[in-house]
């Protein structure tokens, strides 16, 4: 099936209309020793029955999917609402591209000055962009927006961010040749920010709730950065905003993190969405699209695109960033989803996280052998350890049903008998108690 | 009636403004639907320390379910889409965009799938992209490619890192990219942040590279050239064999943009043209949905002599174990370059589209998506002549000028025709055309759609001599007419506030 509405007779008057007498005339231009003389090597073709049965066969193998999800480490099993999923699958809004035309794009610049609007209510913040990749991405455009409005070429990186984060962060700056430098964590799991000397930093990069859950002094890191001339990005997971301060309150410049959890599946990884938002006093430097509103020739209120001048399609080679298509449909969902929660359903849904966390974690203390590492306050993420690597007990947990990590060795060898539990809204007494069974059962049986 | 408000009952009253979901809340009202904590865990007063609580809720719309659910409906309703009518968007490949493939996305195996998940347990994800690797690579002939980039933009910035390593480990340093002067400008922006300095070449009166402007540029301090064949003006660049041994001999490599890739498939490949880095927008050629400015997915390829620069992890088969796993020990690598694995949701749906089409189905799209920009090109040569001659590819740039004369811009053309039922085509690009209009057709499109799109292009240039002011006040049949760019510009307004 090729989706194609040409009849031969379509063919042949088309053709003829412009002079030619068959298709291949058209492809002249090619060279003839680049020309591909046979066909490609893929797959047939397959019609639609077979090819959802054969789509149904692939994704059963994914048998994580099925699990009873307890796993975090930047993607979460959050509830995605029945409006949500409807309004933002919406054709008119998905089929659609990127609003050069105002006049036919009024649907999405609003909902993307919508979303722009939602992002700095819950980050505390005075402008947002359109969207970035994903949080990883989000945070590269932020270390590289404060290199640019400081001058200064260095980033200090808490050690508690997302590690995938960093990778990022150092893959896509290393032709900047940034200096990117991983401030420690402590006993707790969290970072002493106060010590650090930031006179000649670019940035502070501080993730609260952090990659082991716990809670950060985002204030303290706020104003070290500050002490010394920098800026200071907060990584902040949206879903936690209905109970915890927004970081612009706590006295970051920059507040940036993965809003996949609002509104989209974890669809193993992607599409997720970046958000990213920061101070008016900044917003020449922000990376990517900005909606704005304007008056249009009747004087009716409007959304447009804003100051394109930062972007690459006008500012080319000193573009603020290279960023073109984002993941605005995403945003779309986050934004809807947002709504839906209303300030009463985001305190919620982070009680429900916050609480139900808690709960898990008191369970989990008790199962001989295993503990808590890291105490202290948390949103809805713990690290468990065992007397067994994190990657044994993460794997006998899915053979029981349950999906939990991931194990943190791969990136903290120190931890190696540790795996990251989360807990949502979405996880049920029966569904913790189940979990400690079976972490209980497992340990029973080694 | 206007395009954007046949369907009854969508229509906005003159005047009347259309509410941002923030002006229809009504505090007390509520959509959403959570349990209670139902637990016994202490008070979040007892988990959270005061200073880091927050002291007020943010101020988020109080919406019914139904206000949500009209609100965004009718918003939707305000904006074009494939699904609404016909979007000609030069360089943007406004195809159909397959249902079955949003079904296949959203099958819970796929869309449940966590990406913490052990390979064990996402052995068919695994092997989807494994063979969906293999089509890609042998659709562009290459060795190897990363399903991590989000977007075509992410793919440029990971070709050239990984043209970056591969000098490196040449011990060569090279400061410069050769890009043409029609490229895209995410392409001289890619190198920017790839800590290089693009150099712009000129096009020739074919519109092609010129190769003699391009002999002066080459020297040892090239990296390489980014090329999009066929390039934004719609035509292939013939000397690409020779682009390349040309840019070879300087030891530069060849970079090639994938934005128009679905004009050759599977009828001439990147790596048979001396392509040694490649990346594709699998929105373009794999027919998955823009999103209304995304998501992508950008594919980036290479030659087996860059394979081992690939961002990690590198999905690789274990003939042993007989499983597909991440391959994370690769001590060349650039490094990480998504979050986890990519826009995974929108690799499931190209692959979808792939598995339908099969290698008959691929050519037959490309011929067709240049037969059909052809037929149109040829339908309104005479009122918009192309800035270049000949046959072009996917798509044609063609100019407004002729209009100049009577006081009418590309704009206005493109305004017009939205009240004539039709999106625009990409005004204004590439900068190398005066009053450019790219227009890309596609190959979903009928012979009827085209006739008609043809019609009212040609209506419009015979309106501009007659009537040129129902061209300067067009549009008139939109919800929003000629919004003021510069106003909002100065009177920045990013954020609804309340009042």
């Amino acid at each position: 099936m090729d989706f194609l509405p040409h009849t031969d007779a379509d063919d042949r008057a088309m053709l003829e209309a412009i002079g030619m007498s068959e298709i291949a005339d058209l492809f002249e231009p090619i060279p003839a020793e680049v020309k591909l003389d046979r066909p490609l090597d893929v797959p047939p073709s397959l019609s639609e029955p077979e090819l959802l049965e054969h789509l149904a066969q692939v994704a059963a193998r994914n048998l994580g999917a099925g699990l009873t999800g307890f796993a975090g480490g930047g993607a979460y099993d959050h509830h995605l609402p029945s409006a949500v999923k409807a309004l933002a699958s919406r054709a008119e809004f998905a089929t659609s591209y990127t609003p050069y035309q105002p006049e036919l794009s009024q649907g999405v610049l609003q909902a993307v000055y919508e979303f722009q609007t939602s992002l700095c209510e819950i980050y505390g913040m005075e402008v947002a962009n359109a969207s970035l990749y994903d949080g990883a991405n989000a945070l590269t455009e932020a270390v590289n927006l404060t290199v640019r409005a400081t001058k200064r070429e260095k980033a200090l990186v808490g050690a508690t961010v997302h590690p995938h984060y960093v990778d990022v962060l150092r893959t896509y700056t290393a032709g900047l040749e940034l200096d990117i430098e991983v401030v420690p964590f402590g006993d707790d799991g969290t970072v002493d920010w106060r010590s650090v000397d930031t006179s000649d930093a670019a940035c502070v990069v501080v993730q609260s709730p952090n990659f082991f859950g716990r809670l950060e002094d985002v204030t303290a890191a706020n104003d070290v950065a500050h002490g010394g001339g920098a800026l200071a990005i907060a990584v902040t997971d949206p879903t936690a905003m209905g109970i915890i301060a927004a970081p612009g309150d706590q006295g970051a410049d920059v507040a940036v993190g993965e809003g996949a959890s609002l509104g989209n599946p974890t669809v193993y990884g992607g599409p997720y969405v970046g958000f990213f938002a920061t101070k008016l006093d900044l917003v020449r430097q922000v990376p990517g699209r900005i909606a704005g509103e304007t008056t249009d020739a009747d004087g009716k209120r409007s959304f447009v695109l804003t100051l394109q001048a930062r972007e690459q399609h006008i500012r080319r080679s000193k573009a603020t960033s290279n960023v073109c298509t984002n993941q605005t449909l995403m945003a779309i969902a986050a934004t809807i989803h947002l709504a839906w929660l209303g300030p009463g359903g985001l305190q919620r849904m982070g009680e429900l996280c916050a609480r139900r966390t808690a709960f898990a974690a008191g369970l989990l203390a008790e199962i001989p052998g295993c503990s808590i590492r890291f105490e202290g306050p948390r949103f809805k993420e713990l690290v468990l350890e065992t007397p067994v690597p994190g990657h044994d007990l993460s794997a006998a947990l899915a053979r029981r049903g349950f999906l939990a990590g991931p194990a943190l060795g791969r990136w903290f060898p120190e931890l190696d008998n540790c795996v990251l539990i989360a807990v949502t809204e979405k996880r049920t007494e029966d569904d913790i108690r189940g979990l400690v069974e079976a972490i209980e059962k497992e340990m029973a049986e080694r | 009636m206007s395009t954007l408000e046949r369907s009854a009952g969508t229509r906005i009253p003159e005047g009347e403004t259309f509410p941002l979901i923030f002006e229809r809340s009504r505090e007390g009202r509520r959509a959403w639907s959570l349990p209670e904590v139902g637990v016994d865990a202490p008070s979040l007063d007892e988990l959270i320390p005061a200073d880091q609580r927050r002291a007020a809720p943010p101020r988020l719309p109080e919406v019914s379910e139904l206000d949500l659910v009209r609100h965004y409906t009718r918003l939707s309703q305000r904006n074009w889409a494939i699904d609404v009518g016909a979007y000609p968007l030069g360089s943007c490949t406004m195809k159909y965009n397959p249902k079955v493939a949003e079904d296949a996305a959203a099958m819970p195996g796929f869309s449940r799938l966590h990406p913490m998940a052990d390979d064990d347990l996402a052995q068919g994800a695994l092997e989807l992209l494994g063979t969906l690797e293999k089509a890609l690579c042998n659709a562009t002939g290459m060795a190897r490619l990363t399903l991590q980039p989000a977007a075509g933009a992410q793919g440029e910035l990971t070709g050239l890192l990984i043209m970056r390593a591969h000098h490196k480990k040449q011990k060569s340093e090279r400061r410069r990219v050769i890009i043409p002067d029609s490229a895209h400008g995410t392409n001289p922006a890619s190198v920017s942040l790839a800590g290089w300095k693009a150099e712009e070449v000129r096009s020739d009166d074919r519109g092609l590279v010129d190769l003699e402007a391009l002999e002066k540029a080459l020297d040892d301090d090239v990296a390489g050239i980014m090329l999009t064949n066929p390039n934004t003006l719609g035509l292939f660049e013939r000397d690409i064999v020779e682009i390349g041994r040309m840019v070879h001999e300087i030891g530069g490599l060849l970079y090639y943009d994938g934005a128009n890739f679905n004009s050759i498939v599977g009828l001439c490949r990147p790596g048979d043209m001396g392509f040694d880095i490649v990346h594709m927008n699998l929105h373009k050629t794999f027919a998955t949905p823009h999103g209304g400015g995304g998501p992508g997915s950008g594919p980036l390829a290479v030659s087996d002599r860059l394979e081992k620069f690939l961002p990690k992890p590198v999905l690789s088969w274990d003939e042993g174990a007989e499983r597909w796993f991440w391959d994370d020990d690769r001590p060349d690598s650039i490094g990480r370059i998504h979050s986890f694995f990519g826009n995974f949701g929108i690799n499931v749906r190209a692959y979808t589209y792939l598995r339908s089409l099969g290698p008959e189905g691929l050519k037959s799209v490309a011929e067709h998506a240049v037969l059909n920009a052809n037929y149109l090109r040829v339908l309104i040569s005479e009122a918009f002549p192309t800035a270049y001659p000949g046959t072009c590819m996917h798509e044609f740039v063609a100019t407004a000028k002729p209009l100049k004369k009577f006081g009418v811009k590309g704009m206005d053309v493109a305004k017009r025709l939205i009240d004539l039922g039709y999106h625009p085509p990409t005004v204004y690009f590439p900068l190398v055309v005066e009053e450019a209009l790219m227009v890309e057709p596609t190959e979903t499109e009928s012979k009827e759609t085209i006739d008609g799109l043809a019609a009212a292009l040609n209506q419009i240039a015979h309106e501009a001599e007659t009537d040129p002011d129902l061209l300067h006040n067009a549009p008139v049949t939109t919800p929003s007419r000629r919004p003021n760019e510069a106003e909002a510009a100065r009177h920045l307004k990013v954020r609804w506030t309340p009042e």
